[in-house]
């Protein structure tokens, strides 16, 4: 697998895929019993390299006894920054963050979604060209979690190559130009999200409202949502639909291409991987 | 060593913030009951009996702290998980490890530092003078250091491959018998063969003799500690503290967090 410099790429999986474990191996907090891997060109074993990394690990779990302020100062000596810029750029980050206002809290009183953040703050603290993000949506609000999806396309925008692991596909589809899908340990799939579900359509929808005592014969197959209508069909039955509700007087809202999605893509591969494992057990292999 | 540095900073201020020091107040309240009661229960000796008592305490408290949170530094950080972002950092594990050690030990020197003004309060409390021999008390305190920091050495060792729990109950055996390490080397025994008493031999050469910093005896009864000693059992405790440090990195630097 190959992560292209500059782009923001997904790494997907259910729980236990694998996922941690790979990311693990990269910044080196477990070591392979085979295989090898480079970032920037580089060995994974060169310590120098990592001052390029910015890491953040999955629920991530700093010194309580510490305020975010101390701590983001204390990860900031471990690179070559002078003491102007290392305090510059930690009060520039908790405000990236929005964390400027408890920046004098000591870490055990945060939250969760608090902490995540200050794992952020520490992984880009002193801008890294490599930026790997384990689950960094986990334990956040909503608000929290529009806050890191900005951040990741502003780290693009930048230039920054961005991993990024996540089983919310949602997020995967808005910010990755690449994903990789990985089940039971194996990679899947690498591409875009576009050319992992494929661009095939699979057919037609169309919203539509209908005056009381119009029935047109699309009716029966449709979905009531309060006043409106929603119903499928096969592209090729697309005009004669839109005839017939014409002609009942309907008002047509939308009409749309029914795609899969990432979500679709997945669920087939871990579908396909659960029956192949049961089919290995029931022939006793 | 920049980095060794960083770590050791921010031990000593999790040691400080994790109240460790608060152990000085049971100090200096022990040594303040000594110095009243001392005085009226032991007639012309009070000055040895305040000397062994500061020593010995002085001793115990460092040791449960250099067991108990030498043990602590690094298993505390694979339990909580802190140290996964800081080695993701352009950190070798060897430098993380000694940082550590060298915090703990800074810790332990402020501590010992504090009790031993506590000790000299408490002897002045009791004589109303201080004389050039109780300078020798400084030298059984910096003895006294150089045995914890052996210990914090061996805390860690342990607890880079086995439980808090196991990394404690190895930490003090090894104390214990290191303690009594110089009698199992002039032991005589007629029932044992030669190849066991060659056996014990060996081993207590291995143990870290802790008899070679113990002067407290000699300091209590205000003789001299000889200078050669000092030098002797300073170059032990670098030498076999390197050893142990060195194999604690080197298992350290491949075992994986999970």
């Amino acid at each position: 697998m190959r992560v292209d410099t500059g782009e923001v790429f997904g790494f997907l999986g259910p729980n236990g895929a694998g996922k941690t474990t790979t990311i693990k191996l990269l910044v080196r907090l477990i070591f392979p019993d085979g295989g090898s891997a480079r970032i920037l060109g580089k060995s994974i074993d060169d310590v120098a390299m990592h001052q390029e990394i910015g890491y953040l690990p999955e629920q991530p779990y700093f010194y309580d006894y510490l305020t975010a302020a101390e701590l983001l100062d204390y990860f900031a000596r471990f690179h070559r920054l002078t003491p102007t810029d290392r305090k510059m750029r930690v009060e520039n980050m908790l405000k990236k963050v929005g964390l400027e206002t408890a920046k004098k809290i000591q870490l055990r009183k945060y939250s969760k979604g608090m902490l995540q953040r200050v794992g952020l703050a520490q992984a880009i603290l002193h801008d890294p060209q490599v930026v790997i993000l384990d689950e960094p949506m986990s334990g956040l609000d909503p608000l929290g979690r529009r806050e890191v999806r900005d951040i990741i396309l502003e780290l693009k925008k930048e230039g920054r190559t961005v991993l990024f692991s996540t089983h919310i596909l949602s997020d995967a589809e808005m910010l990755c130009d690449r994903v990789g899908v990985l089940v039971g340990g194996k990679l899947r799939g690498v591409g875009t999200p576009e050319e992992m579900v494929g661009i095939k359509t699979q057919g037609m929808e169309i919203l539509f409202e209908v005056a009381e005592g119009k029935n047109p014969p699309l009716l029966a197959k449709a979905t009531r949502t309060g006043e409106r209508y929603r119903v499928q069909m096969p592209e090729e039955e697309l005009y004669g639909a839109i005839e017939q509700l014409r002609a009942a007087g309907a008002r047509i809202l939308s009409v749309a291409q029914i795609k899969p999605t990432l979500e679709d893509f997945f669920m087939n591969l871990v579908e396909a991987d659960r029956a192949q494992a049961n089919a290995v057990e029931v022939s006793g292999k | 060593m920049k980095n060794v540095w960083t770590v050791a900073t921010n031990t000593f201020r999790e040691a400080v913030r994790d109240r460790v020091l608060y152990n000085l107040v049971f100090f200096a309240l022990l040594m303040m009951g000594a110095a009243i009661l001392v005085g009226q229960i032991s007639i012309g000796i009070e000055e040895s009996v305040i000397v062994s008592l500061g020593l010995t305490a002085i001793s115990v408290i460092g040791l449960f702290i250099a067991v108990f949170i030498g043990v602590g530094l690094v298993s505390k950080e694979m339990d909580k998980r802190t140290l996964y972002a800081l080695l993701a950092k352009p950190v070798e594990r060897w430098e993380f490890l000694l940082g550590k050690f060298c915090g703990l030990v800074m810790t332990l020197t402020v501590n010992t530092a504090a009790m031993a003004v506590g000790l000299y309060l408490a002897l002045w409390t009791v004589k109303h003078t201080l004389e050039k021999s109780d300078g020798w008390i400084l030298v059984a305190v910096y003895l006294i250091l150089l045995k914890l920091a052996l210990i914090v050495a061996l805390a860690l060792l342990f607890s880079c491959f086995t439980t808090p729990f196991l990394a404690i109950l190895f930490t003090a055996g090894i104390y214990v018998a290191g303690v009594f390490a110089g009698d199992l080397r002039t032991m005589q025994a007629v029932d044992l063969s030669p190849a066991t008493m060659n056996l014990l031999k060996g081993i207590s050469y291995l143990l870290p003799n802790f008899e070679n910093f113990n002067v407290m005896g000699a300091v209590a009864h205000g003789r001299a500690v000889p200078g050669a000693l000092v030098r002797q059992a300073t170059l032990y405790a670098v030498v076999y503290g390197a050893v142990v440090l060195a194999a604690a990195s080197a298992i350290f630097s491949r075992r994986n967090l999970k």
